[in-house]
């Protein structure tokens, strides 16, 4: 009996205690303390099962109590282990009673050892019960760390979200900073192109008071030169000497002179009042037949005394290839006209930005600025070209250049509007196309095709 | 031939003068000159039926080329004058208005005045 109760006990505390990190530690006590029992029951049928054994017995399991007692490592099991109490009191007393008065003992044999087996019984009742809770108890730890390794998943999840989601916040926070300055950038382009509307306004209406004025410019220095003749008609009639006669005619011939110099520069005057009316002027929206070549060539000179006045030092190769068949061609003139303007502006300020750039560079060289039209009238339909060997374009510009707003020129100098106006005009106005081609550094060239039906 | 000239700019009056000199010293021409429409109306109602030809400004302050039109078709329908209209905006809504109203012809500014003469002396 106390084999068994020894026994089991040792066998429930080691297996109690596998789940501590204590365990390493009392493995080998364990050990001991089994070869000990086993010892103990060899001895004890070796001697022939002699009454005393029951005392050592005894003694072992309340030192095996007391140890567990008396080690802080086994206080989980402490309360289980106490369950053998009863069993080794009653045991003891037994003992002691048979002992000392064996006569009472004896009388009382059979109550003894039921009580006895009702203390054993008890120790067995309590550790399955203590066992089962334990089961209960590692199950519960089972599902604990369950749990929290699912926690743990989640918790790794979320993170990933968490930072997915920052990445995602940031790349938003940057498109919309990007849209802000794109914002920005085109309400600066708006107000420009609003000053530049009010610009056109203004210089129609300068030219209109320009043109009364230059009219009597034109028109006195023309009779001038007419008063002149006749003064020298009236002066041949006098009778004053030759000397003087051919004196004051050369005075004449300067008048003259100067007046038809003064009506020459009135008349140039004139036509650029002209062109800048021409300019400003609504589209009339009606299309009527026009002479394209002169249409381009008037508008190239245009561009190109446009950027002389600003730049005198620009100069550039104008070459013209114009197809002389084509004749006239229902068109939008001054829509068209405002077409040719964009190109040969942009291909002026291209050649003129290649030149600066090179000069600063010192790499000049034999750089010849040259803009070039060609027109080709074939198979009912109209080829434009306007090129340049100028900056060009990289693809991420050429990939722009018809977008409203969009301007490669400094702040004040473009608008952004005329190639998407060009664009328009050519396409929605004139069904035709309008394409570039550029190679970046060296050259550009749109090209513009019409249907003439 | 009595010519009056309606312009608001006075300069007209010498630039006319001597353009035609000959014309006049050979007594061709005989100008008069109206600086507004209201002074050449003032001027017809002194002098009728002495201007045989009106050249006429359309813009003017005051009353304006077409409005002086307007009152001579309607204020002089016997021995009606010719009426040449002369305009900086030679566009064809002011053109055609003009000829709508009775202009005998019209000119844009700026005048070319060989032009001019041989009209002048074809009448």
């Amino acid at each position: 009996m106390h084999f068994i109760v020894a026994f089991f006990l040792i066998q429930y505390v080691a297996s109690s205690m596998k789940h501590t990190d204590q365990a390493p530690k009392w493995d080998n006590f364990f050990k001991y303390a089994r070869y000990y029992v086993l010892a103990l029951i060899a001895i004890y049928y070796i001697a022939r099962q002699p009454d005393m054994f029951n005392w050592v017995w005894n003694l072992s399991l309340l030192g095996l109590l007391w140890f567990f007692h008396k080690e802080e490592d086994f206080k989980p099991i402490r309360s289980t282990a106490q369950s053998i109490v009863p069993f080794v009191g009653v045991s003891m007393l037994s003992d002691f009673l048979e002992l000392v008065f064996p006569k009472f003992h004896k009388s009382y044999d059979d109550i003894f050892g039921m009580v006895i087996l009702f203390a054993w019984i008890f120790c067995f009742v309590i550790w399955f019960y203590a066992r089962k809770q334990q089961k209960v108890l590692a199950q519960e730890r089972r599902d604990r760390l369950r749990d929290e390794e699912i926690a743990k998943e989640q918790k790794q999840s979320l993170e990933y979200l968490v930072a997915e989601r920052t990445h995602e916040l940031t790349q938003q926070k940057e498109e919309l900073q990007k849209a802000i300055e794109e914002l920005k950038a085109t309400q600066n382009q708006l107000i420009q192109s609003e000053k530049m509307a009010s610009l056109g306004e203004l210089t129609a209406g300068i030219a209109h008071e320009i043109q009364n004025p230059l009219n009597f410019v034109n028109n006195f220095s023309e009779v001038s030169v007419e008063l002149c003749q006749e003064l020298e008609e009236e002066v041949d009639k006098t009778a004053i000497d030759d000397n003087d006669k051919d004196y004051i005619k050369g005075i004449i011939a300067d008048l003259s002179q100067n007046q038809q110099k003064i009506t020459h520069h009135g008349k140039r005057a004139d036509s650029i009042v002209k062109g800048m009316l021409q300019h400003s002027r609504a589209s009339s929206g009606e299309k009527e037949p026009v002479d394209v070549n002169a249409l381009a060539d008037e508008y190239m000179r245009l561009a190109y005394h446009g950027l002389r006045a600003k730049d005198k030092e620009f100069n550039a190769a104008l070459t013209t290839d114009f197809d002389t068949t084509i004749g006239t061609v229902n068109v939008l003139p001054q829509d068209l006209g405002r077409v040719f303007l964009n190109l040969f502006t942009n291909a002026f300020y291209a050649v003129a930005e290649k030149k600066r750039k090179l000069t600063e560079a010192g790499q000049l060289g034999d750089y010849k600025p040259e803009v070039k039209i060609s027109t080709k009238k074939f198979d009912n339909k109209l080829y434009i070209r306007v090129s340049d060997n100028g900056t060009g374009m990289p693809e991420h510009v050429k990939a722009k250049i018809f977008q409203p707003f969009f301007t490669t020129k400094p702040t004040g100098q473009g608008t952004g509007l005329g190639l998407s106006m060009s664009y328009d005009i050519i396409t929605n106005g004139h069904g035709g196309v309008l394409e570039v081609d550029t190679v970046d550094g060296e050259k550009t060239e749109f090209r513009i095709t019409i249907p003439i039906a | 031939m009595k010519i009056l000239v309606v312009d608001d700019e006075e300069d007209v009056k010498s630039l006319f003068e001597q353009k035609f000199r000959r014309e006049i010293r050979g007594g061709q021409f005989e100008f008069s000159f109206a600086f507004s429409g209201e002074e050449a109306l003032e001027y017809m109602h002194n002098h009728p039926s002495e201007v045989v030809m009106i050249l006429s400004d359309i813009n003017m302050p005051g009353m304006s080329g077409i409005e002086l039109l307007k009152r001579i078709r309607t204020d002089h329908p016997s021995a009606p004058p010719q009426v040449m209209m002369i305009t900086a905006y030679g566009d064809a809504a002011n053109h055609d208005q003009a000829m709508q109203l009775g202009a005998d012809d019209f000119l844009t500014k700026p005048v070319n005045f060989n032009e001019l003469k041989e009209k002048l002396l074809l009448l």
